[in-house]
């Protein structure tokens, strides 16, 4: 165990994918060493609560936050003999691609330095990338938070289905788009994890109602009778390089025994802007509980609480934050309400149609995780905000949806590693899982 | 008609008065751009016909769920994590 530990700390110098490593570890494990989890090391990305370690969520305004309960998904990590490694870097309360809006240190790519780990569970991926010890990560999404990471880093990324882990312990972005999922090395990694942490919970009214299963059960070597449908839309504006890497991938899963088609998903574009009304308009009511009063950021009591509380704000969200809370109040202003978030919503609900037309007839999409490979941060610096929430088009729609994703490594383009994107319909996380595992068999 | 895709500095500052965030001047000057790029980007969906359709506030259908009202032992300290407190209470800013 110390070994882990020492072994983290010189990955921590390299490449910064922790916020808080932990310094207890070896006395607390011991006990609980029969579990599913155990030996295995657990990171946490750092908007979940683990009880006596510090959670920032990644912004100066939760500074020495020290939750006094386990998020749910912690607890039954620690029933499993799991033990928590750490606090994984992110961009601030989840607002980012790129994980470089961050309070606490950026997290660098192992695979070059130079580059981003992608956003916003960059840590997470960062130290799933750089490990060499049993280790698998709890991670979260929104938009694509579980996704881009794991592409720019060849890792394996899943987004379970909204409502199969209980957010209870999350501090939210955006409450109807939040999903708890993991990255790890491989598909066996994030199926075991994703059987630990899911399941019903009383403290979350908008979990699940629905057993925990054995997700690593019954993973076959291939693929056969599987149908894929490729969305035609999610190949629009890809990296030409993307493209055939992705292609190819998909023509191993024919080899495996699959068939494929290609699909129309019409309304993917609309996706992207409805994803950011609906997420700041979310993320703008969720912020307005920071205030410098009860955790987190304190300045001395001076000026009415008008006063005191725009003061907090202003020093402790980073810019983004900033951009989103301004963004999303104003989305939700009476006048403007129905042109913006009320309409997001509808569209939603065509994205959702989209969805579910296809998973009629097919049990899985493929497509390219991300447009890109991972950027050099001085390529990200010179992007305007619209730049950079364009390069979540192709994660953004099924988020929106809340349908369950994966995304595995497929290949590289000079170098660097290019994720494959398998979505599934509502609970059909088994598919998507056999799919991607189907996937790493024939790839070898 | 109102186009309700324009924003200027005006605008801003009232909704980051209603959000309770102090911004500079600069930063003013830099978010009126931003966010005007940004919502002649997202004006887009307004190209949607959404006429009869129901939004989604979540994904999936969402229930109700009760439990009883019944008190629980609570052990955690509500105070543990704040500064500003006086005896079992948080102390805030003055109202007025």
């Amino acid at each position: 165990m110390k070994d882990i530990l020492e072994k983290s700390r010189e990955i921590q110098k390299k490449y910064s994918p922790f916020i808080t490593i932990a310094d207890k570890i070896p006395d607390k494990v011991e006990p609980r060493s029969k579990g599913r989890l155990s030996g295995i090391a657990i990171s946490v990305k750092d908007n979940i609560c683990t009880e006596g370690i510090r959670s920032t969520a990644g912004s100066k305004i939760l500074d020495g936050y020290i939750p006094p309960f386990n998020a749910t998904c912690v607890e039954k990590i620690l029933k499993e003999g799991g033990f928590i490694l750490g606090k994984t870097a992110m961009d601030e309360f989840g607002f980012g691609t790129f994980s470089v809006n961050c309070a606490y240190g950026i997290p660098k790519n192992p695979l070059d330095i130079d580059r981003s780990c992608g956003g916003s569970s960059g840590g997470a991926s960062c130290l799933t990338a750089a490990s060499d010890f049993p280790h698998i990560a709890i991670a979260e999404s929104t938009g694509g938070s579980i996704s881009c990471p794991a592409a720019f880093t060849g890792t394996v990324g899943l987004t379970p289905t909204y409502g199969r882990v209980s957010r209870w312990g999350l501090i939210d972005y955006a409450n109807s788009l939040d999903k708890i999922g993991c990255i790890g090395k491989t598909v066996k990694d994030v199926a075991l994890l994703l059987s630990i942490i899911s399941g019903p919970d009383e403290y979350d009214s908008t979990v699940l109602d629905l057993p925990a299963e054995d997700f690593t059960k019954g993973l076959k070597n291939d693929a056969k009778g599987m149908k894929i449908g490729v969305p035609k839309e999610y190949f629009e504006n890809v990296d030409e390089k993307i493209t055939k890497v992705v292609w190819s991938a998909i023509k191993k899963l024919e080899d495996a025994g699959a068939s494929y088609k290609e699909v129309s998903l019409p309304h993917t574009k609309y996706s992207l802007p409805a994803y950011y009304i609906i997420a700041m308009a979310e993320s703008s009511t969720n912020l307005a509980k920071f205030c410098g009063m009860r955790y987190g950021l304190h300045l001395p009591l001076q000026g009415n609480f008008d006063e005191y509380f725009s003061t907090v704000r202003a020093g402790g969200f980073g810019e983004e934050a900033k951009r989103r809370i301004i963004l999303g109040t104003f989305a939700r202003m009476a006048g403007w309400r129905d042109a913006y978030y009320l309409k997001a919503l509808k569209v939603r609900t065509k994205v959702i149609e989209d969805f579910k037309k296809v998973f009629g007839k097919f049990d899985v999409l493929a497509a390219p995780t991300m447009p890109v490979t991972a950027p050099r941060f001085n390529e990200i610096e010179k992007l305007e905000p619209i730049q950079v929430y364009m390069m979540d088009i192709l994660t953004v729609a099924p988020n929106l949806a809340g349908i369950p994703m994966i995304s595995v490594p497929c290949g590289s383009v000079q170098g660097l590693p290019v994720g494959l994107h398998l979505m599934g319909d509502h609970l059909q996380e088994k598919k998507i899982l056999q799919a991607a595992y189907a996937f790493e068999q024939v790839k070898k | 008609m109102t186009d309700y895709w324009k924003i200027d500095k005006e605008l801003i500052k009232r909704v980051a008065s209603n959000a309770r965030l102090k911004l500079s001047e600069q930063e003013i000057e830099k978010f009126t751009k931003q966010l005007s790029d940004i919502l002649s980007a997202f004006k887009e969906i307004d190209k949607v016909d959404t006429a009869g359709i129901k939004p989604s506030f979540h994904p999936q259908e969402i229930k109700n769920v009760f439990r009883e009202d019944k008190a629980k032992e609570w052990k955690w300290q509500p105070l543990a994590n704040t500064k500003h407190k006086e005896g079992k209470y948080f102390k805030g800013p003055r109202i007025v």
